[in-house]
């Protein structure tokens, strides 16, 4: 069932040395970039030095969002696989991350005064409806091929981002369209990013109800026969999906894909446990995101290549390497 | 054979079938549109207004040609109403190779090479490629349509990463000039090009035609057209190759267009209501002059904004893909 033992000693043991290697990863990340920032000019300037103002303002911001990002993205993949029921499902598959990407037009057009805070929750919002859409669309389809689900939320993403362009388009804000939803970590300073430690506390959310969401991806009946109320762990999922997306589209950009392949590499080696994966699914989705923001950084030095990029290339082809996996094995 | 619409409703002197019918008409529509793209809010010299509105006409009508024609072959070879070439990535492809080019040769070879040269270099490229795609995902085992599709939509955002990574490893210069060739709209098509686009499309034109009673045997299916005395392969292979290069030439001019090949075919089949090629492939490139040079009349004259023309096809084409998808998993 597992590459490890069944015993939880040993199964913390594995956790706690994937968490040690992403902080390994994050200490990395903050010694690479183009302005020189190392151990020994750290040591050797005093604080309103460079290396130091560098670390501060840029470096360690730049590392935190990375692992916030990547870890509640990942785990808003794990949520929305789970309340739809479907292995395939994240928010760029079912119209949320372009939703988000409206409800964000929609308030730069309408009210670009209004705080960053502010048209979060109106991105939040629009993620929202755009989900609920999702699932109305769905439920016109009686017998349900797996396939069939990421297959029209694509399709449906695609749809509202046409709406998006088009408005985006007539405004001429078609290329601060592509600025804010092309994912990228280069942009991120101190008091650019804090905004994702709501998604942080989404994580903890989802990990405190992970065993409801266990529970709801069993199904309705199944839900409702074991005392829960359906109707409101989907709502949570939901809302916590929403907020991620909205979150993370606002402060970085859209991540494509990332919670698609890390919640579903998990579950290969772990299971559908939810409270078993969350922390996993964390850890991996910030280590992720982590390498690829490294790789983007050295690959084209001094230049940078931006995260969704990077993801795109990598995150497309193991969704694709997934697809044609499962076929086979259920064939 | 369908009924004689003329004699039942007693409104025509002649008697034409429902097929001829709906190609006359389309035939008077697409005519209009010609019409009125050239001469629509003309103001100075019509010799200057017929020239320059000439170009672009001609850019339009090949596009039209190119994408309605390989979107019906592509969907005879494959046997299924759904699968386009542009849904399966092949545009993307396209742009990839593009890419790859500057990327390995350098971008002197975009400037210096000839570009009718380099063209058919791309064109060439291409129809390797694909044939090796299409072998793998179609002569294989046996897919379900839903994987195929949502493969070839992964695949589509594969390639358009990497072509996104490439261009982000060029140096600033060259990117430049690889998205000023590669980023034309409907409104700038490159002249250099329309002349060997035109040549390469009769060519394939007279190609087609000469095989053009094997495209009914196809539509039976695989077993069915062997058993009828089709060399299947064979013809699988001339057919995807003339697929191929369709597809680069309409790429070439205007980029991609995801649905607009699966807009014209589907429409075209509904209304024409026989499956024979030698209605549909007429009623599906007359369709497509009408949208495309009537579509941009409108929006040029009428609401006077031209590039959003794409973005309006890939809304509604959207809607329409969904709606098919859901209606074939209904049944």
């Amino acid at each position: 069932m597992s590459f490890y033992g069944t015993d939880w000693g040993s199964r913390l043991r594995y956790l706690v040395l994937a968490i040690i290697v992403t902080i390994g990863l994050a200490i990395a990340s903050l010694f690479v970039g183009v302005s020189d920032v190392s151990l020994a000019s750290l040591l050797s300037s005093s604080a309103e030095d460079r290396p130091m103002q560098v670390l501060l303002i840029s470096r360690i911001p730049r590392t935190l969002a990375i692992l916030l990002a990547g870890a509640s993205m990942a785990i808003a993949g794990l949520v929305m696989q789970m309340v739809v029921r479907n292995r395939f499902v994240e928010p760029s598959t079912a119209g949320t991350t372009e939703a988000a990407s409206l409800g964000f037009l929609v308030v730069t057009i309408f009210a670009p005064g209004w705080p960053l805070m502010a048209k979060m929750l109106v991105a939040a919002v629009f993620a929202l409806a755009g989900t609920a859409l999702f699932l109305r669309v769905l439920r016109a389809v009686p017998l349900r091929d797996v396939l069939l689900v990421p297959l029209v939320g694509i399709m449906l993403g695609g749809i509202i981002g046409s709406v998006t362009s088009f408005f985006a388009y007539r405004m001429g804000l078609n290329a601060s369209l592509l600025a804010w939803s092309m994912g990228d970590f280069s942009g991120v300073i101190r008091g650019r990013y804090e905004l994702l430690w709501i998604g942080l506390a989404c994580c903890i959310i989802a990990y405190i109800a992970a065993d409801r969401f266990t529970v709801a991806g069993m199904g309705r009946d199944f839900t409702t026969n074991l005392g829960l109320n359906h109707k409101h762990v989907m709502m949570l999922g939901l809302v916590i999906v929403s907020v991620v997306s909205a979150v993370v589209l606002v402060s970085v950009g859209s991540i494509p894909f990332l919670g698609l392949i890390i919640p579903n590499i998990v579950s290969l080696t772990v299971g559908d446990n939810m409270r078993r994966t969350v922390p996993w699914v964390a850890v991996g989705g910030a280590a992720f995101v982590m390498i690829c923001d490294i790789i983007g950084r050295i690959v084209r030095f001094p230049y940078e290549i931006p995260i969704s990029v990077v993801v795109g290339v990598v995150g497309s082809g193991i969704f694709l390497y997934l697809l044609l996996r499962t076929r086979r094995h259920a064939a | 054979m369908l009924p004689d619409l003329s004699t039942q409703r007693g409104v025509l002197p002649i008697k034409l079938s429902r097929p001829a019918l709906v190609l006359l008409v389309l035939s008077v529509l697409a005519v209009v549109s010609i019409v009125c793209f050239m001469t629509l809010g003309a103001k100075g010299s019509w010799s200057f207004v017929l020239s320059f509105r000439g170009k672009k006409l001609l850019g339009l009508i090949l596009v039209a040609y190119a994408i309605s024609i390989s979107t019906v072959l592509f969907q005879t070879v494959t046997n299924n109403r759904i699968l386009t070439p542009s849904i399966m990535g092949f545009d993307a492809l396209y742009m990839l190779i593009k890419t790859g080019m500057v990327f390995f040769l350098g971008i002197g070879a975009l400037v210096t090479v000839d570009p009718q040269l380099q063209f058919v270099f791309e064109v060439s490229v291409m129809v390797v490629f694909s044939l090796l795609l299409f072998r793998w995902l179609f002569l294989g085992e046996e897919r379900s349509l839903h994987l195929l599709v949502l493969v070839g939509i992964v695949f589509g955002i594969l390639f358009r990463s990497i072509s996104n990574f490439m261009q982000r490893m060029l140096d600033p210069g060259a990117f430049n000039v690889l998205q000023d060739t590669m980023y034309a709209s409907f409104s700038t098509t490159d002249p250099a090009l329309l002349t060997i686009s035109a040549v390469i499309v009769l060519v394939v034109s007279i190609f087609a035609f000469r095989i053009m009673h094997t495209f009914d045997v196809l539509t039976l299916g695989r077993a069915q057209a062997i058993n009828l005395g089709v060399d299947y392969k064979r013809t699988v292979v001339v057919i995807l190759t003339l697929v191929a290069i369709l597809v680069s030439v309409s790429t070439a001019l205007v980029g991609p267009i995801t649905f607009f090949g699966l807009l014209v075919a589907t429409l075209a089949h509904s209304l024409i209501g026989t499956s024979r090629h030698k209605y549909v492939l007429p009623a599906a490139a007359l369709l497509a002059i009408v949208f495309l040079v009537g579509g941009q009349t409108v929006l040029e004259r009428v609401f006077e904004f031209d590039t959003a023309l794409s973005i309006i096809i890939e809304f509604l084409g959207g809607i329409v893909f969904i709606v098919l998808v859901l209606r074939r998993s209904a049944r």
